[in-house]
């Protein structure tokens, strides 16, 4: 496989938006999915005379992400003209930080095959989005423009070319977004394009210190379709290379239904944006007062809060993986253990009725964080109940997913539900007797060792007890009443 | 009084009269939008006249007095500004084909600020096209005609405010300064014009020409007048980040305080060369007046003034190349219409809509900003800046203001100089420097020339429009009010 005689050189840029309720200069509202054109005003359609006002918010976001990473955080910022003419681009340029921007350095660390590596950033800048082209609108044959995205406030990150592999490039991808839900400045969400990244790849001959000639690839709006694309841009360039044709510098298109890259524009026709110091704004300062309110406000980021889980409270990798990965399924995991009390069995159980049923649930329902009405409290009171025998299993899990939905207090739905679980010896001792007695002849198989049917016998009795036996007194009565015989023994 | 002799009134004399009930607004607006009719066929300073507005206005002001809520010196006054301040609900075409039959859908900061003092608008001023000119012939609507003499530029861009003013069509104006653009037309014109301190009056709903350039500033026919409008739109706005934090002052309290003790700084640089001898005649007995009144005058330097066109004209160009983007055709103004696609939607739209200096601005700028030139041009331009602000500085060591011509000769034919656009760019070699540096400038009338007047400029120091102000009114009362121009009534 010749693929394996190149190093892959990749480095990503994203641009993720920020969560700010208000655009980055102007009133207007940031909610994804209204009606087309109806969160614009002057300023964020261009017209004439209107002038920028920078959203202090964006600063303070922007200062606590480079934190996060490790940035040097810039005293003085500026941002520029970035020129070039497209209908969703208002002004006929975006404003953007070019020279000067907010944050330098920095890096983040990614495990892959259990190896920690260090990606190193180049940068961080503030800018403006552009709107988006809308081609099908086409009533009378034309096409439209929808304003709304224009001026929301994005984040470009920009990292070193550091990655060596598609599954690399993902990890960090990964690693990213964590932290910036972590954060709670995005919400990562790739499909909708409010997460969004670009990559930079190149290949070179294992062993060769100069990079090759880099395409940079746009268009991949999900971790599998960043692995796929890369996977095959780098072979692609490979097959260039053994071929000995040259690799163009060019900007490609993703397409995620044929699985392949298309060149989109060459670098001969690449753009000169005429970058210019924006003249409508002043430069950016961050004083250390600013500095000191941000680091303060920080939160455990998400490396650390998996160090926590695994070292402290004893949870394997792979959940406390899954648990950063979403900051709000963290932060749910640490409210309902605080709630619930307890140690690192306590925590296990959390930890995989969080995993479990509130990812699940989250996952089928595709409500965010805020619209859940079960809270850690009552995950806590659940689990409680469930371990003092009240419910079983399965009455836990039907009370979780109707606290979900509708929340409520778990004690009461536990009596109005009819979730209680039986433990009461005489109401499982009189369904024991009637399901033996109104079953001799599979009892008397049982008893005679030709087939163990203790479980067909559980069954019963719990179906005789609406499913709310519990299942340990049903068990040992059982064992109880079929006789000194063990099943099994005869054989 | 007739109806000529209101619009022969200055605004505080207006303003004065209808204090006293001696007039109402809505005979004031009525007589200059009569005036308006009568003169502006020969003039051309109006491309939009809002009559019905104004009039509702002026009846508004004169209810709001008869109750007694009027609310200062501008309640009731008819006032009108250059096309390129938007106006909520009225056409805004900056003077170019390309907004033809754009209705803002907001009004600017100043426009607001005027309004909400209870001045009266009469309607929207000529000026070359996007503020690009200094002359006026660059209107893609019509030339405008100076009052003086009608076959002369009234000077620009803000030619139209200054015109208005002069052929007494209302009481007071408000233009924009990017290179001299309030101070050439007030020496043209024989009125008072005043660039503020870049960040003094908000730019928010002026349409940007060069945004670290761009001032918006009134004009009047006396100083009172000026300093009357300064204070109403004046001071803070936060829709405008590069608009001072700092608020405004009250500038016609020390109006009348006199030139006593004054420190003019006279700049070397700005004599001799192209300056027309008639010109500086009027000048230096300008100069020698004020040290009659008590000032003293300092010979100071200003070496690097020379860089000064050369470094405005890189900044200008390449700031506008950005600013002129967003008329594209796409969500306003003209639109060409049969063209097929994007690239001709664009181009046609540009080719058809700018005219001949916005292209050429367009031209220069884009090249300044491209690869290669950028480093070269623009960031030397920015330095020379730099340069040019320290001149000042240290001058100001030394002197209050700075006094010297607006520009090197009275109002020039029309025709006479659109031949050659270096030629025309020097009508501006006084003026840019004060732009460049972010300082207040202001003109003042000093006399005749060949019986066409001319200005005499002051800058002074960053905010301090007050001194500037009270050094002209200085000057203003020592020189009397000035003779009112005569070419419209002998061929009325
Ligand atoms: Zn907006």
């Amino acid at each position: 496989m010749p693929v394996a005689d190149f190093e892959v050189v990749l480095g990503l840029e994203v641009h993720a938006q920020l969560l700010t309720r208000t655009k980055i200069f102007c009133g207007c509202s940031t909610a994804f999915g209204a009606e087309p054109n109806s969160q614009v005003c002057p300023i964020c359609l261009g017209m004439p005379g209107v002038l920028p006002a920078l959203n202090a918010q964006v600063v303070e976001w922007a200062v606590k992400t480079g934190l996060a990473l490790g940035c040097a955080v810039q005293p003085v910022s500026v941002f520029s003209r970035k020129n070039y003419f497209y209908p969703d681009l208002p002004k006929g340029y975006q404003i953007s930080q070019f020279e000067l921007p907010i944050c330098l350095g920095g890096g983040l660390t990614i495990t892959v095959d259990g190896q920690e590596k260090l990606i190193r950033l180049t940068r961080i800048h503030m800018e403006e989005d552009a709107g988006k082209n809308l081609h099908e609108l086409a009533a009378d044959g034309g096409s439209g423009v929808d304003l709304n995205r224009a001026g929301v406030p994005l984040l470009e990150i920009v990292s070193e070319p550091d990655l060596r592999s598609a599954d690399e490039a993902v990890e960090y991808l990964k690693a990213l977004r964590a932290i910036l839900l972590a954060l709670g400045v995005n919400d990562g969400n790739l499909e909708e394009g409010s997460f969004r990244c670009d990559a930079n790849v190149s290949v070179m001959r294992r062993g060769a210190t100069e990079y090759g000639t880099r395409a940079e690839i746009k268009n991949m709006n999900s971790f599998r379709f960043l692995k796929q694309a890369v996977d095959f841009e780098v072979r692609r360039q490979v097959a260039l290379v053994e071929a000995g044709e040259p690799v163009v510098q060019e900007t490609r298109l993703y397409d995620p239904v044929r699985g392949e890259t298309r060149s989109m524009r060459s670098k001969e026709e690449a753009h000169d944006y005429r970058y210019f110091p924006e003249p409508d704004l002043p430069p950016v300062r961050v004083d250390e007062a600013l500095l000191a309110r941000v680091r303060a406000s920080l939160p455990e980021l998400p490396r650390a809060r998996a160090a926590r889980y695994q070292q402290v409270l004893g949870l394997p990798a792979q959940d406390a993986g899954v648990l950063v990965g979403d900051g709000a399924l963290a932060d749910f995991f640490d409210a309902a253990l605080a709630a619930r009390g307890g140690g690192a069995e306590a925590a296990r159980k959390v930890a995989n009725w969080t995993i479990g049923e509130l990812s699940r649930l989250m996952n089928e329902t595709g409500l965010p964080p805020p619209a859940w009405k079960l809270t850690p409290a009552g995950l806590a009171e659940v689990l409680a109940l469930l371990d003092a025998g009240t419910v079983s299993g399965a009455g836990a899990k039907a009370l979780v997913e109707e606290l979900f939905r509708a929340g409520g207090d778990p004690g009461a739905l536990v009596k109005s539900r009819g979730l209680a679980q039986v433990s009461d010896q005489g109401a499982i001792e009189a369904a024991v007797d009637a399901v033996l007695a109104a079953s001799p002849a599979d009892l008397e198989r049982h008893r005679s060792g030709k087939k163990d049917l203790t479980g067909f016998f559980v069954g019963q009795v719990m179906k005789a007890l609406k499913g709310q036996g519990n299942p340990g007194v049903v068990n040992a009565l059982l064992k109880k009443k079929l006789g000194g015989l063990p099943p099994g023994e005869g054989r | 009084m007739s109806a000529g002799e209101l619009t022969g009134l200055s605004l505080q004399a207006a303003s004065a009269r209808l204090a006293a009930g001696q007039v109402s607004s809505r005979q004031l607006t009525e007589a200059c939008l009569a005036r308006v009719a009568a003169t502006d066929g020969r003039v051309g300073a109006f491309l939009t006249v809002t009559g019905e507005r104004a009039l509702a206005a002026a009846d508004a002001s004169d209810a709001r007095r008869a109750s007694g809520r009027a609310s200062g010196p501008l309640d009731g006054i008819p006032v009108a500004v250059k096309d390129l301040f938007l106006t909520r609900g009225v056409a805004t075409t900056a003077g170019s084909r390309i907004l033809e039959g754009f209705i803002p859908p907001y009004d600017g900061t100043a426009v607001a600020r005027l309004q909400a003092a209870g001045a009266v608008l009469l309607g929207k001023l000529n000026l070359d096209e996007f503020a690009m000119g200094s002359s006026n012939e660059h209107s893609a609507y019509k030339p405008c005609h100076n009052p003086w003499d009608l076959s002369r530029t009234p000077g620009g861009s803000s030619g139209g405010s200054a015109a208005a003013l002069a052929a007494r069509q209302c009481f007071g104006t408000l233009g924009t300064d990017t290179g001299g653009s309030i101070r050439l037309p007030a020496s043209f014109c024989g009125v008072v014009g005043l660039k503020p301190t870049y960040g003094r009056v908000s730019r928010y709903g002026v349409i940007a020409f060069a945004s670290s350039l761009d001032q918006p500033g009134p004009l009047g026919r006396t100083t009172w007048d000026v300093a009357a409008l300064l204070s109403a739109i004046a001071g803070p706005d936060p829709h405008d980040p590069t608009c001072a934090a700092r608020p405004a002052d009250d500038y016609l309290s020390a109006l009348e305080n006199g030139a006593r003790g004054l420190r003019i700084g006279v700049p070397r640089e700005w004599f001799g060369g192209g300056l027309q001898p008639e010109v500086e005649a009027r000048v230096r007995e300008a100069l020698a007046t004020y040290q009659r009144l008590g000032a003293t005058l300092v010979e100071i330097s200003l070496p690097h003034s020379r860089y000064g066109i050369g470094a405005y004209y890189l900044i200008a160009t390449a700031e506008a190349s950005a600013n002129l983007a967003r008329y594209d055709g796409v969500r306003f103004g003209l639109r060409a219409p049969g063209v097929r696609g994007l690239k001709e939607l664009y181009a046609e739209s540009r080719e058809q809509g700018f005219g001949a200096e916005p292209k050429r601005r367009i031209m220069l700028g884009t090249y300044a900003l491209s690869a290669g030139y950028y480093q070269a041009d623009y960031l030397r331009a920015q330095q020379v800046r730099t340069l040019i602000r320290r001149d000042f500085d240290a001058a100001f060591t030394r002197c209050d203001v700075v006094a010297g011509p607006v520009a090197p000769w009275p109002a020039f034919k029309l025709g006479e100089k659109t031949g050659d656009p270096l030629q025309m760019y020097l009508a501006d070699i006084f003026t840019i420097t004060c732009n460049l540096a972010a300082l207040p400038g202001l003109s003042v009338p000093c006399g005749l020339a060949g019986g066409l007047p001319v200005g005499l400029q002051l800058v002074g120091r960053p905010f301090d429009e007050a001194t500037l102000l009270t050094a002209a009114r200085a000057l203003e009362r020592e020189l009397g009010p000035p003779p009112a121009p005569t070419a419209l009534e002998a061929k009325a």
